[in-house]
């Protein structure tokens, strides 16, 4: 077996080092009546790097990827262009095959990359502080409810209503054991979406309002008068952020009075994989940081005075406090912050502005294109690069029908919120620096035959 | 045992000096030292007006859609051209240490070699260019990947389904929980207790407290294994279950775990595994005949996908017949004509009533899936039983080659699993475990696990796993031996060790006092 070293001389020889006649031997442990006998009845053998290779092949070749036809999905997962240098470094094996920093001095190449992306996020959201990734958007946007019922000791959360349904299911299925209330309602289809609703669910036992920027349809609603509201009841603002490009172009929510940010950071770095793995991004204002979840990375120095740096302020994590802890998360998404901070750091400021403004020129030339097919309308007044299209009728079909002609067209309303009946005719589009304008006019035309 | 490593510095050498010759100079001009290389950070580098990506300004038509919400200034993040990225995170790589650079026999983690087959596979369009709300006629590979591998999965350990959503261990140990609270919750019943070994992953204690039970501890017996008596006197109708790990974290097989299952069905309760050590058992022993309802598997342990730095994991979970009905959404079904489709809010009601809902956005660590079925289907199901035998007997043949050298607490009684446990006990005063780990990132070893299980004073948990060579642990077998000897003669230079990597002991202490946790200075500019 190519990846295993021990030769049969080495097993006879280390069984008489050990004294054992047999390696059942060092199996005698397990009760008789289950130790298997031999290889399990009905399951492959061994096979060959070219064997797997094909079998494998074969299965992916059965999808439909992003990059082989028109493409317009996103609802929290975005096709970017990934820079080549950024998959090959997070393919050399220093990173790739090295375990959680927990010893600083031979691990000061991914502590450092934590401290820098740390560093990135936070500015990027506009917070003091960020931690070193979480699982997802969608976790961390409940770990961001939960450290809000920690810090303001209330457990009543209100979602808005254009937060991902994803993320809303998230959360409604940890608060169910956890005790905490959650509001949660499907969205309005209207074009601006409206603080007021959202305000007036505010009250004086409100732990945090949760706000998606830009929303679920696309919208991009005004945190500012939210975070007036909230703060005005002693409640914490949170918001989510599912594509990050749009902080190029958007006042980050940390300016706007956000008090926890969270987000989904695939867009940078990370290719769609089916949904996995992604990375949480998960920031706040220092004064909250003992309150934090997950792994924070933090300067030092070493016994000669060099800079350094260290996993940190671990009395809040599972491994030292156990079921006193503030999450019971034990890992990052450490290689997946890695390729988000490569990409960051190749774009710079400068270069995350002008994608940013390339992202939402592509939506523009999209929504101006399809909203001329014969009816459909825009949705939003407000956009960056995804947005909502009403179309005349049940978007879950057209996008299957549209699929069977090898363009991937968005993501229905219907997919998205099944049940939900004025918002079957909903179809969210996203356009990307990848969008071409034959991507769009391929669109247009499919689009006007499957109305026809 | 004589070294070792013939190109290297040898013993009969002598202590090596430092500088190597009298004349070398102690100090250079930048700070680097030949292949020792420092590395500024990126704020340090960095210009606000460089990118290393070129992008064609667009032409973009007035904002409307965006009028109000706009930045009042680009986000402060200095950017790199390529030449400048490619060298700044790969002089930073050369100051980690890596399975590839040799062996990392942390305890309980489980770290083999990253088969690089996997990574292709997971490089492929049609798995990594794939977006998760396509279609499902788009995606049928995809879908097909998750039902082989949960196939894989459930066979494996003779479980009844399996949760494939959960996006590493402890996250599955969260799926496992939960569903053992929806369970409980269906039965009319009100049990708060979960009963959690001493020797437990810190993980489980944690888990079960953010599913709102409150944690008893159960304590071990004299050879490193729950106490079937103490358990079985705290059995009760307020307890929910037990978070047993097996092999346990004292790499020692649970001798009793069928009776220690049958006593917490008995009381009502259910029984989870903590599948973290599933390495030492896979195709040898299926968890599901010894009465386990719900286990994790750690695919970035057992099944080989990469650890990148702390993640991104993988932790499916094989679910008893008991509990299934409870399991999240999304899953995949398989259909009589071979085709497959996606239960999830849609069509959860009819296909899964009474699951507990939804646990992340999407469907799961797919790039993990397509990496953990590579290295399954590489291996087949007799390379999978190989892999636990060898993993043993490595561990063994540590745990022999060592215990006349340093206390192997549990040792004596019999063999171990997949991982050997020491204690600090036959280190002289003045001398910590701390101080071996420290001494071996010097002789080119990452360090076991130290300090856990918390049963063991000063413990030292050595997990080498199948994919190390006899000579690779006899080197490492040396460099123990010889690190204790040291230890035991009063060498002191073992108490400020490691004197060789890229930084000396860190101080821990300020780091936590007055914490610096991003860049505050200007920069860019």
């Amino acid at each position: 077996m190519r990846y295993l070293p021990l030769t049969p001389a080495n097993r006879t020889e280390m069984l008489g080092v050990i004294g054992a006649a047999t390696i059942d031997d060092l199996f005698v442990d397990v009760p008789a009546e289950a130790h298997l006998s031999g290889p399990i009845a009905d399951l492959p053998m061994h096979a060959s790097e070219m064997a797997v290779e094909r079998h494998m092949g074969a299965l992916a070749a059965q999808n439909i990827s992003a990059g082989s036809v028109p493409f317009f999905l996103g609802a929290g997962a975005y096709k970017h262009h990934i820079p080549a240098s950024v998959d090959h470094l997070i393919q050399r094996g220093e990173f790739l095959t090295a375990y959680t920093p927990y010893q600083p001095e031979i691990a000061q190449g991914t502590l450092q990359v934590l401290f820098e992306f740390q560093t990135q996020v936070a500015r990027l959201f506009g917070v003091e502080i960020a931690n070193a990734s979480m699982y997802d958007g969608s976790t961390a946007c409940w770990e961001a409810v939960a450290m809000a019922g920690r810090v303001t000791k209330r457990s009543r959360a209100v979602l808005s209503r254009g937060l991902h349904p994803h993320y809303a299911a998230t959360i409604t299925t940890m608060a169910k054991f956890t005790g905490d209330s959650i509001d949660a309602q499907p969205p309005r289809l209207v074009g601006e979406p409206s603080p007021d609703g959202l305000i007036s669910g505010i009250d004086d036992t409100t732990s945090c309002v949760v706000v998606q920027y830009p929303d679920v349809l696309g919208r991009i609603p005004d945190l500012a008068a939210i975070a007036d509201a909230a703060h005005a009841k002693g409640a914490l603002l949170v918001v989510v952020v599912t594509e990050p490009v749009a902080l190029g172009l958007l006042e980050a929510p940390g300016n706007l009075g956000a008090d926890i940010v969270v987000g989904e950071g695939q867009s940078l770095g990370v290719g769609l994989q089916f949904g996995g793995p992604y990375l949480g991004l998960f920031g706040c204002r220092e004064k909250f940081v003992r309150q934090m979840p997950g792994r924070l990375c933090g300067e030092t120095v070493d016994a000669e005075g060099k800079r350094g740096f260290v996993l940190t302020l671990s009395t809040r994590e599972q491994h030292i406090r156990r079921e006193k802890a503030t999450s019971n998360i034990c890992t990052n998404a450490g290689l997946c912050a890695l390729a988000f901070s490569v990409h960051m750091t190749l774009l710079g400021g400068t270069g995350l502005a002008k994608l940013a403004r390339v992202n939402h020129a592509k939506a523009q030339q999209t929504a101006k294109r399809l909203a001329a097919v014969p009816g459909v309308s825009l949705l939003n007044t407000s956009y960056f690069n995804e947005f909502t299209l009403i179309l005349p009728r049940d978007a879950r079909e057209v996008v299957r029908e549209l699929a069977d002609q090898r363009i991937l067209a968005g993501v229905s309303l219907g997919r998205l919120f099944p049940g939900v009946a004025n918002l079957a005719n909903g179809l969210l589009v996203t356009a990307t620096e990848c969008t071409t304008a034959e991507d769009i006019e391929a669109f247009a035309v499919a689009l006007e035959g499957v109305l026809a | 045992m004589t070294a070792v490593n013939p190109a290297g510095c040898r013993p009969e050498m002598g202590p090596a000096q430092h500088p190597a010759h009298e004349d070398a100079p102690r100090l250079t001009n930048s700070g680097d030292r030949a292949l020792m290389l420092e590395e500024a950070l990126i704020f340090e580098l960095g210009r606000f007006d460089a990118t290393g990506v070129d992008i064609d300004e667009p032409e973009l038509e007035p904002l409307p859609a965006l009028s109000g919400f706009l930045r009042k200034a680009a986000p402060a993040l200095p950017g790199l051209t390529e030449p400048e990225t490619v060298r700044h995170y790969t002089r930073l790589s050369r100051q980690n240490y890596a399975i590839d650079l040799g062996p990392f026999p942390l305890g309980s983690c489980t770290m083999k070699h990253n088969p690089r087959l996997n990574e292709k596979v997971a490089r492929m369009p049609g798995f990594a260019d794939v977006h998760p709300l396509q279609p499902v006629q788009t995606v049928q590979g995809a879908l097909k990947v998750i039902n082989e591998l949960a196939h894989w999965l459930i066979t494996l350990t003779g479980m009844h389904g399996v949760a494939m959503t959960p996006k590493a261990g402890a996250h599955g140990e969260l799926c496992g929980v939960l569903c053992i609270k929806s369970a409980i919750e269906a039965r009319g019943e009100d049990r708060t207790v979960m009963l959690v070994p001493e020797s437990a992953h810190g993980t489980n204690p944690a888990t079960a407290a953010f599913a709102g039970f409150s944690i008893e501890n159960i304590p071990a017996n004299a050879d490193g294994r729950v106490d079937l008596e103490a358990l079985k006197a705290r059995l009760g109708p307020d307890v929910a279950g037990l978070m047993i790990t097996n092999p346990n974290t004292c790499g020692l097989f649970e001798r009793d775990m069928k009776a220690i299952s049958d006593a917490v069905h008995a009381a009502g309760g259910y029984v989870y595994c903590d599948g973290a050590n599933f390495n030492a058992i896979v195709g040898k022993v299926r968890p599901g005949d010894l009465g386990v309802d719900a286990m994790h598997i750690n695919l970035h342990k057992t099944f080989s996908t990469p650890h990148g730095g702390g993640g991104p994991g993988s932790g499916p979970v094989v679910l008893s017949k008991a509990l299934c009905p409870y399991g999240p959404i999304p899953f995949t079904e398989l259909f009589e004509d071979g085709h497959l489709t996606l239960v999830d809010e849609e069509t959860a009601g009819a296909r899964q009533p009474h699951s507990f809902g939804r646990m992340a956005a999407f469907h799961g660590q797919m790039g993990m899936f397509t990496r953990a079925l590579t290295y399954i289907l590489s291996h087949g199901a007799d390379g999978l039983r190989q892999v636990a035998e060898d993993a043993v007997l490595n561990a063994n043949y540590v745990l022999r080659s060592l215990d006349g050298e340093l206390d192997a607490p549990f040792g004596k009684a019999g063999p171990c699993m997949h991982e050997a446990l020491f204690s600090d006990d036959s280190l002289p005063e003045g001398f910590s475990t701390l101080d071996i780990a420290k001494g071996l990132i010097d002789e080119g070893f990452h360090p076991m696990t130290v300090y856990f299980p918390l049963v063991v004073h000063g413990a030292m948990l050595i997990e080498p796993t199948e994919t190390e060579s006899k000579a690779g642990l006899d080197r490492f077998i040396g460099s123990m031996r010889s690190l204790a000897q040291r230890a035991k003669a009063g060498d002191t230079s073992l108490k400020s060790a490691p004197h060789f990597a890229p930084r000396r002991r860190l101080d821990e202490t300020q780091a936590a006092r007055k914490p610096v946790l991003a860049w505050k200075g200007d920069s860019g500019a």
